[in-house]
């Protein structure tokens, strides 16, 4: 029964009208599944179940009153669990969060972020121009997508993280060297690039996925490519099924399914051994977010790769624990830190530890920065080292 | 109660800066400009001032590329009419310049307040708001972070270093050059400013011709080149800390006792 | 018409402001190359004692009122327009302060003369004086001919040392009244209220110390206090310092915390991870102290050094201890 007032209503009904699968909200059983997977759930003032339910009790005066909804980072785990598939992730939390930030209650890290790529089209504040800077001491050189203004087969869609953070770089440059020795003819659309808009909608930005897609579908549209291939999740999931619903219709893969594709001319370039046992992190995005289950194709990848022993964590695929860094998580690591004082990448890193891994292997810009300061922060430095699936497979290639 | 708020746009530090031809002025070509910083936190303080108190916002922005965003924007937050000061920026504007044209539009608006941020990190001849109280005639005070509004006057806390406030009793109408807001500068969602976009609008008001009379020419600009990596010292613990003194008396860091 | 170089005095509750020592010591560059005597602006009330430290000047001009003992705009420009009318100085240096902007715009209009701002250096080329004036963040520098027959200034720390304009004396003192009329005032003072004693703004220090994992425990953190303390430093941190709770979150600088701009940053033991870095961009001179040499935070580092900071940090505080004698 619900007895919504007239202030609250309008959160209620944006959440069950406006968002597609939002009417599932009234088939909640009160269940618990969603609370008690989300891995900041215990921190929460409202976890999914509690928040539907304050919905129903017309109690959301005291949720507004929540900073809270900032723990979510958006890991999908609640929603691949719900027996009545309600979209908890992308309909109700990112709706929460949206109201916090029309109210705005929104910390301040996360504020910059968004104003960020408003106005300069990333998160990091960094200049649009220099977006493909990353790439101009890399031989043979990137070609990017103005300059050359030849069709390709691969629209590479580097993303935010990958094309100005540090730790980032070394995965870019050993996929560049990976589709150079496979002959793959691609480009990079350098500054004209802009901001996936995952993270921002995830964050309750919704508008600014919008606006990100209409700048990067016209940035689309000027090029000649047979699919888009991206080296981050984040893209990958708002490509496929965000961007569509805003007129953006793209061919888009993850660089794993696309050289799986290619498994049988990557074999013959596996020159270098090493021998390590190795585990591999799924990354929310890829896999159970919106069921993109993107699973086996980075495992076969690493499987082809000589000397490596493949060993699972005890979450793993669609179970596989957060790094922390989606939805807004990511420059939310002090809000967080202050509210649950503990660190989901400190879990994983422990379940990699546990193991008996001495590689862990990731396949998103974020994790790796991620997860080498979890480390550091526990004092591991010495026992994992963190590397890109793409970084693996390029020193297989050329030591 | 009506608050004008006058802002400056100005370089984007975020973008590289060239200097022109000339030698002597930024290459306009690529510059972005940004709206001035403090200039947001006069904004925020006039919203404030107006959700606590009643009254109409209303902003004044130079014609110039981003002014559009700016105006949306604050639109978005809460500003009831947005102004564009229309003329020739193309050998961009100095304070004085600016101020004169920015007082005969703000004379005929007639406001109980004007807030100003207190300067902005291109101005070379000194700042806006002190320039425009004076064509105003009003009295002026700049370092505010804070104020309340009686009857015909204002209370403003004034920033000294080390802290310290000193609470001004200023007769309106007065101009304020604003340090800080009371709060951070609010978040805006993109949405809302998709909406005002389409249902706000945008008035025009000319300049006319830019006197620049009160500025110093500038004769030579370079740019300062940023080293790519630390200089290192090396040696002996003592000479390493003899070292690092020197650079800190060098620099005037050093503050002497008593 | 005279010329003179002015530098008008900044007091606050009894003390001269250092930025009219540094204005003093500009004002002796122009002084000395254009053969003009130096005068000390002093306003206030029963404040003659405060000429005591103006020796760098040749001559203190006071003006004595109850309403120029503190500071506020209105009665402190009329003051300074007054005497400048009457005497017409080559130059009038202003701090550029809270205090010095108030005013400094609204004397050179009364003047009818240009105002050059952010001024950190003068210099003498050609029998001409010029200005030099960092601006855009510090990342442009703009120079021209301080223009004549007058010209207002306002001057910004870092082009010469307090110390160089800070001498005893004064030589000699000439006490004045107002010439303006001091009534009608529509800015006055209604009280001081002193900076909270809840933990520092570290956004608004203009030294500070960081440390970063390389402190390695809470207990070292003393040490770098002591090192804060000689140089009037505020202790801040990265982010794991402040994650496990040796200093509070108001210390956090970087991507989850605090955006600084201090004059000085001293990082201690810190790596330079970009979401540290991010927050010190502002900061005019960083001295890095880091035993790895890859580290990235000499990559955004002035000066660097690879020595440990647990031999260091002693040394140093000591050695500034030493500097600072006077």
């Amino acid at each position: 029964m619900t007895t919504t007032t007239a202030v609250e209503r309008p959160f209620y009904d944006r959440v069950l009208e406006a968002v597609p699968g939002g009417e599932k909200l009234k088939l909640c059983l009160q269940c618990g599944m969603c609370s008690g997977i989300c891995p900041f759930g215990f921190a929460m003032d409202f976890p999914p179940q509690s928040l539907i339910a304050a919905l129903r009790a017309g109690d959301l005066a005291t949720v507004f009153e929540s900073e809270t909804i900032w723990l979510c980072v958006s890991c999908f785990a609640c929603a691949n669990v719900c027996p009545a598939q309600i979209p908890l992730t992308d309909g109700l939390m990112a709706s929460l969060k949206t109201e916090m930030l029309l109210r705005r209650i929104v910390p301040a890290e996360l504020q910059t972020a968004l104003e960020n790529t408003r106005r300069y089209g990333n998160t990091l504040g960094e200049s649009p121009r220099k977006r493909g800077a990353w790439c101009q001491d890399i031989t043979p050189s990137i070609p990017v997508m103005a300059q050359t203004k030849e069709p390709v087969d691969v629209l590479w869609f580097v993303g935010d993280y990958a094309s100005y953070h540090p730790r980032a770089l070394p995965a870019s440059q050993a996929m560049a060297k990976i589709l150079q020795a496979l002959g793959v003819r691609f480009g990079i659309l350098g500054p004209e690039e802009n901001s996936d808009g995952d993270i921002q909608y995830l964050a309750g930005e919704r508008g600014l996925l919008e606006m990100l897609a209409q700048k990067n579908g016209k940035a689309f549209r000027k090029y000649q490519y047979k699919e888009i291939v991206t080296t981050d999740p984040h893209a990958y999931n708002v490509l496929k099924n965000e961007y569509p619903k805003v007129g953006v219709s793209v061919p888009v893969k993850h660089y794993t399914q696309f050289l799986a594709e290619r498994i049988e001319q990557i074999k013959p370039l596996m020159r270098h051994e090493q021998k390590s046992r190795v585990t591999y992190h799924d990354p929310c995005a890829l896999g159970r977010a919106n069921k993109n289950n993107i699973f086996e194709e980075p495992r076969l990848l690493l499987s082809i790769i000589p000397g490596l022993e493949l060993v699972e964590m005890s979450h793993n695929r669609a179970t596989s624990i957060c790094c922390g860094g989606g939805g807004g998580g990511n420059w939310l690591d002090g809000f967080a830190w202050q509210r649950a004082h503990t660190r989901m990448s400190e879990w994983r890193i422990h379940e990699a530890l546990e193991s008996g891994a001495q590689i862990l292997a990731v396949a998103c810009p974020y994790e790796a920065p991620r997860f080498e300061d979890a480390l550091k922060s526990m004092g591991a430095e010495n026992k994992l080292v963190v590397k890109d699936i793409a970084e693996l497979l390029a020193d297989a290639i050329s030591a | 109660m009506h608050i004008v708020v006058p802002i400056k746009l100005a370089p984007d530090l975020v973008e590289e800066l060239e200097i022109d031809a000339s030698g002597a002025a930024l290459d306009r070509t690529f510059l972005r400009l940004i709206i001035n910083e403090f200039d947001d936190h006069a904004i925020e303080q006039a919203l404030l001032l107006k959700e606590r108190g009643g009254g109409q916002v209303t902003l004044l922005t130079p014609d110039l590329e981003g002014a559009e965003d700016v105006l949306y924007t604050a639109a978005a937050k809460g500003a009831d009419r947005l102004i564009k000061l229309t003329g020739d920026y193309s050998a961009g504007v100095s304070c004085h310049a600016l101020a004169r044209a920015l007082s005969k539009a703000i004379r005929d608006l007639h406001p109980d307040l004007v807030l100003t941020g207190v300067q902005a990190h291109d101005d070379l001849d000194g700042a806006v708001g002190p320039l425009l109280a004076d064509y105003l005639g009003m009295p002026y005070l700049g370092y505010v972070a804070g104020l309340t509004v009686g009857d015909g006057k204002c209370t403003a806390r004034k920033e000294y270093p080390g802290g310290l406030i000193a609470e001004m009793e200023v007769d309106l109408p007065a101009v304020l050059g604003i340090q800080a807001a009371e709060k951070p500068p609010r978040y805006v969602v993109t949405s809302l400013i998709t909406q005002a976009m389409k249902s706000a609008t945008i008035e025009e008001i000319e300049a006319g011709e830019f006197d620049s009379s009160g500025t110093a020419p500038v004769m030579r600009m370079s740019r300062l080149e940023a080293a790519t990596h630390a200089e290192m010292i090396e040696g002996s613990v003592d000479q390493v800390a003899d070292k690092l003194v020197a650079v800190l008396r060098e620099r005037g860091l050093l503050a002497s006792q008593g | 018409m005279s010329q003179d170089i002015w530098v008008v005095v900044e007091t606050l509750r009894g003390e001269v402001m250092e930025i009219s020592y540094t204005s003093l010591a500009a004002g002796r560059v122009l002084a000395d190359g254009l053969g003009a005597r130096l005068v000390a602006v002093l306003l206030g009330h029963n404040a003659e004692p405060l000429a005591n430290t103006l020796g760098a000047a040749d001559s203190v001009l006071y003006v004595d009122h109850a309403s120029l003992a503190d500071f506020t705009p209105d009665a402190f420009r009329r003051t300074i327009a007054g005497l400048a009318k009457d005497s017409t100085p080559r130059a009038i240096l202003f701090g550029h302060t809270s205090m010095g902007m108030d005013v400094a715009g609204g004397v050179s209009l009364d003047i009818n003369a240009p105002l050059v701002g952010s001024c950190q250096r003068v210099r003498i080329e050609d029998g001409q004086p010029w200005y030099t004036s960092p601006t855009c963040g510090g990342k442009i520098l703009a120079e021209g001919q301080i223009p004549d027959p007058a010209c207002v200034l306002t001057i910004v720390p870092g082009g010469y040392k307090p110390e160089a304009g800070r001498m005893p004396g004064p030589k000699e003192v000439v006490r004045t009244a107002p010439s303006a009329a001091l009534d009608g005032l529509r800015v006055s003072l209604k009280q001081y209220v002193e900076p909270q004693t809840a933990d520092v703004n570290i956004a608004k220090e203009a030294m500070l110390v960081a440390i970063g994992r390389g402190i390695q425990q809470p207990d070292n953190i003393a040490l770098v206090q002591a090192l804060a303390q000689e140089l009037g430093a505020v202790v801040c941190g990265s982010r794991p310092v402040v994650d496990q709770g040796w200093l509070p979150l108001s210390r956090l600088v970087g991507k989850s915390g605090v955006s600084v701009k201090p004059k000085c940053y001293v990082a201690l033991g810190i790596s330079g991870a970009p979401e540290h870095v991010e927050g010190i961009g502002g900061a005019e001179l960083i001295l890095a102290v880091n035993t790895d040499p890859r580290a990235p935070i000499f990559n955004v580092a002035h000066y660097g050094t690879l020595l440990s900071m647990f031999d260091l940090v002693p040394a140093l505080t000591e050695k500034i201890r030493q500097a600072r004698q006077p």
